[in-house]
């Protein structure tokens, strides 16, 4: 079955970032997490998909069309709940839903109602006077009641209180039980996705530093602790984001089997959050220990 | 069916998964021809991803535990008595290979064991 969403070498140089050859693919039916530190390109990648800026090269295919020339096809397919909040603040919901249901031909009021309904929402409130988390909430009834089948969302999550955070992480869920659906979801708050997410997509500096499933990555690195004296040189090769301290280190690796063969019982092993390879991968080999 | 999942354990979630619906099938709670949640059914339900569910039912799949049938769902596969029996075995097997090797580590006799053993399979 043809993906969701397709990425191919998508460039797009600016004056003090540059986003360099992203390529990732979310398969139909599946949840992906798109993380990296802020300033990393992830709000760029989701803008281009939504063919907001322009780019330098690379595709993007959307249900298999061009997100350039079937613009206006793919996006009434597409939800997109972002940051920012772009609704009309002096308007009640029930008066912003009139102005944006007409631009959807598959604009369903029944379901409207019943999202409504579901996230505690009330019609007549004005949108200024929504919490954050409403705010949020709203955008996702608006994309889901024009049957959208891919959900782009912008940290989505960014200043949620936790309750809320897995209230939306619920509503998702509900919507994965539809396999044709694909959600992206971009976040630095990575306990959100290490649940629910299928499919990671690491970008740093503007460059995919991996994509695969959770469950691959998952498996892929260990942390590694032990005293500083298995530290040789063929070793640290194997290793990244050494961090050295006056007892021991710690690092990263993702060459799991050499190194247990080389060091086997001597260090210890932990399967990693995704924050700490996020952490592990991002930084440069140091040494913490007083001088 | 019971899953209980824990995030302290090191076993992966599909792991986790997969035992316990295999020593459910094992001990009889579930028997062949009961119908398991969907995939998805089970990733919302459990919160886990939907790659994640789908790995622990590949496994026992595998394993000849369950079956899938496209538009149906997964059911409990037909057990062989026989492969079943082996199976419950197996798992007897290994448990008790661990209770010997800890036997031997802190010298406990054959015959002790065997005593020990007497004593409490008489009592359950």
């Amino acid at each position: 079955m043809e993906p969701i969403l397709a990425v191919q070498n998508l460039s797009r140089a600016f004056k003090d970032f540059k986003l360099d050859q992203v390529s990732l693919t979310l398969p139909r039916g599946y949840i992906m997490g798109l993380v990296g530190p802020n300033g990393a390109g992830k709000t760029t990648t989701i803008k281009l998909i939504m063919n907001l800026i322009r780019r330098d090269s690379g595709d993007i295919f959307v249900f298999g069309l061009d997100n350039r020339t079937h613009q206006k096809e793919i996006k009434q397919k597409i939800g997109f709940v972002y940051d920012e909040n772009y609704f009309y603040e002096n308007v009640t919901l029930e008066e912003m839903k009139q102005i944006v249901a007409p631009f959807y031909q598959d604009w369903d009021e029944r379901l409207f109602r019943k999202y409504l309904m579901d996230f505690d929402l009330p019609p007549r409130k004005k949108i200024k006077d929504l919490s954050r988390g409403m705010k949020t909430k709203f955008s996702l009834a608006l994309a889901l009641s024009h049957r959208a089948e891919l959900i782009l969302m912008d940290e989505p999550t960014s200043g949620l209180d936790p309750i809320f955070r897995s209230e939306l992480l619920e509503i998702l869920q509900r919507e994965m039980q539809d396999d044709r659906k694909g959600i992206l979801f971009s976040t630095h708050i990575t306990s959100d996705l290490e649940k629910i997410a299928d499919y990671i997509c690491f970008i740093n500096n503007g460059q995919v530093v991996f994509t695969n499933t959770w469950d691959k990555i998952r498996e892929e690195y260990l942390i590694v602790k032990g005293p500083k004296e298995l530290l040789h040189q063929p070793v640290r090769d194997l290793l990244q984001g050494i961090r050295e301290n006056d007892f021991g280190f710690e690092a990263l690796t993702d060459k799991t089997d050499k190194i247990k063969s080389l060091l086997d019982d001597r260090a210890v092993y932990e399967h990693p959050s995704l924050d700490q390879i996020i952490v592990f991968t991002g930084r440069r080999d140091g040494d913490v220990s007083a001088h | 069916m019971h899953i209980i999942l824990s995030n302290a354990s090191p076993d992966p979630i599909y792991e986790q998964i997969r035992q316990q619906i295999r020593s459910q099938i094992l001990h009889g709670d579930l028997s062949s021809g009961d119908a398991l949640p969907s995939i998805r059914n089970l990733a919302q339900q459990l919160q886990i991803s939907v790659i994640t569910s789908k790995r622990a039912y590949e496994e026992l799949e595998r394993d000849g535990f369950i079956e899938t049938v496209s538009g149906k769902g997964s059911f409990v596969a037909v057990q062989n008595p026989e492969l079943l029996r082996e199976k419950r075995m197996s798992l007897i097997e290994n448990r008790l290979a661990e209770i010997v090797r800890d036997s031997i580590i802190l010298g406990v006799s054959l015959e002790e064991l065997r005593e020990m053993l007497e004593i409490l399979y008489k009592e359950v």
